[in-house]
């Protein structure tokens, strides 16, 4: 059976497009079949990322109304043949979704792959609210500062009280993605460190992605970053969580900053 | 020819009815404005009801005592008697001069939509954290967090509010009027703590106490917090 995953923030901007490239592209390197699913309707970006924008000819909202068949819609990955994407459509907005259709494209997806994971848009609205209405379990994707954990705090209570699952009183499965981790930076005490973190938000951690030019190299050339260059340090850091996210214990390493002469000469600089 | 009939003896038995009293007050304009507003919300209320006008100490004459009986008429209140008016007012165009009043306890007024029916207190319990965005309304009682009240979240409380996490979000004890209601917390981050309707903004909070387990109180209208030891 599959495993519906939606990725989702609250906030903008944090990495949950780039997250879910990487993360489906990890899960399907490790030989799972996975579905990636464009929710944000009108703003979609996905399939840049994952280097598809070319091919798209039917979306999510065509399916999800009925004016396509999922087969003739679901793009799939030229690198990674267990990997597909259902895009999103540029040209309408997320009134188009109803809460029916993506019910029934959820489900003929559940029917096919091992992981069906959606990127949520930015938001609480609607449009977030209908990538997570039936999701099995949850990556929430925080940057280390205020607004990003704050915004992520209120995405975590919409999980637990607008999904299906928590309506019929079922638990709804939630995991913390850390991205953009800058170890120099929270070291100085100029981000929120993994503890401050972890204790306003109470959720397990499954990974911590360092900040890194080849996120943006590699979102750049439309490849997830697990594909484009998968011994770098965020690509590893996708590929243990994917490896979590499929029961693996692997153990987790908190980035620490190298320290340098300079810093061991000045100790500390000021925030 | 006088016909004589057997005697009857007329009986006169005494009776008691509660009869409602109002006390209408100066500025007579303003008390009526009440009383329309309290029969917007139950209207029929008076119906069948007998009432009785005391104008104690309100120094009517004659023609003031007529315009408030008339003014209650206009409203569908019959008034069957009028008490605490000097005698030499009376006339038969108006109600009985009534005396020897007892005081008698309330009349039970059915609950106006306003205010429900007082329950007993009850504590709610919530065993995981606030997130931000969510609002806790107990009405009825104390409110006991296990886990932390976020950042943009409140809890609000006609009683005590005990956090055991961090209180980073809003917290408002004694809501619905209770100036003994306190807030507890094992970690004070909040952003507003109110009680009774006053309240208190993370600026207004020394800085030694901020992260620290401490209570707040109300003492003399003022909300004092103080670290538990």
């Amino acid at each position: 059976m599959a495993e519906v995953l939606v990725v989702t923030s609250g906030k903008g901007g944090v990495g949950k497009t780039t997250s879910t490239a990487a993360l489906g592209a990890a899960l399907a390197q490790a030989g799972q079949k996975v579905a990636v699913v464009d929710f944000d309707v009108g703003l979609r970006n996905l399939d840049l990322v994952m280097g598809a924008e070319r091919r798209v000819v039917y979306d999510l909202i065509n399916v999800a109304n009925g004016e396509a068949r999922l087969n003739q819609a679901l793009i799939r990955d030229k690198r990674i043949d267990t990997l597909h994407l259902l895009a999103a459509s540029q040209t309408r907005d997320k009134d188009a979704l109803t809460e029916e259709g993506v019910r029934r494209v959820i489900g003929e997806l559940r029917e096919r792959f091992d992981w069906v994971i959606c990127d949520s848009p930015a938001g609480i609205e609607r449009g977030a609210q209908l990538a997570m209405r039936y999701a099995d379990l949850a990556v929430v994707v925080a940057n280390p500062e205020v607004s990003s954990v704050r915004d992520s705090d209120r995405i975590i209570g919409l999980l637990d009280s607008k999904t299906e699952r928590a309506e019929n009183g079922g638990h709804m499965e939630k995991h913390l993605l850390l991205t953009r981790y800058d170890a120099a930076r929270a070291g100085r005490g100029e981000m929120l460190s993994v503890e401050d973190v972890l204790e306003i938000l109470s959720i397990p951690l499954l990974g911590i992605i360092p900040e890194s030019e080849e996120v943006l190299r590699a979102s750049n050339v439309g490849s997830p970053v697990t594909l484009n260059n998968a011994t770098s340090a965020p690509a590893r850091a996708y590929l243990d969580a994917a490896r979590r996210l499929c029961g693996e214990d692997v153990p987790m390493s908190i980035p620490m900053q190298k320290k340098n002469l300079f810093d061991r000469l000045f100790g500390r600089r000021a925030a | 020819m006088i016909q004589t009939s057997p005697t009857r003896a007329i009986r006169f038995r005494g009776r008691s009815f509660l009869a409602l009293v109002l006390n209408p007050e100066q500025p007579l304009a303003g008390w009526l404005a009440e009383i329309d507003a309290w029969l917007e919300r139950s209207s029929g209320f008076f119906g069948g009801k007998p009432v009785v006008v005391d104008v104690t100490g309100l120094g009517f004459e004659r023609d003031g005592l007529q315009d408030l009986i008339t003014q209650l008429a206009g409203r569908a209140i019959r008034v069957m008697g009028i008490e605490g008016a000097p005698g030499h007012l009376a006339s038969p165009d108006l109600p009985p001069f009534l005396n020897g009043g007892r005081p008698a306890t309330f009349i039970d007024i059915p609950a106006s939509p306003e205010t429900p029916p007082a329950s007993k207190p009850q504590g709610l319990v919530i065993d995981a954290p606030v997130r931000s965005g969510q609002s806790i309304v107990h009405p009825d009682g104390d409110v006991t967090v296990l886990g932390s009240i976020a950042s943009g979240a409140e809890v609000i409380a006609g009683g005590s509010i005990h956090v055991y996490g961090a209180l980073r979000g809003r917290a408002l004890a004694g809501a619905y009027g209770n100036p003994r209601a306190r807030i507890f917390c094992r970690k004070l981050e909040c952003e507003l703590l109110s009680i009774d309707g006053l309240y208190k903004i993370a600026d207004e909070i020394a800085p030694e106490l901020r992260k620290k387990p401490v209570q707040a109180w109300l003492d003399h209208e003022t909300i004092t917090i103080k670290l538990i030891d």
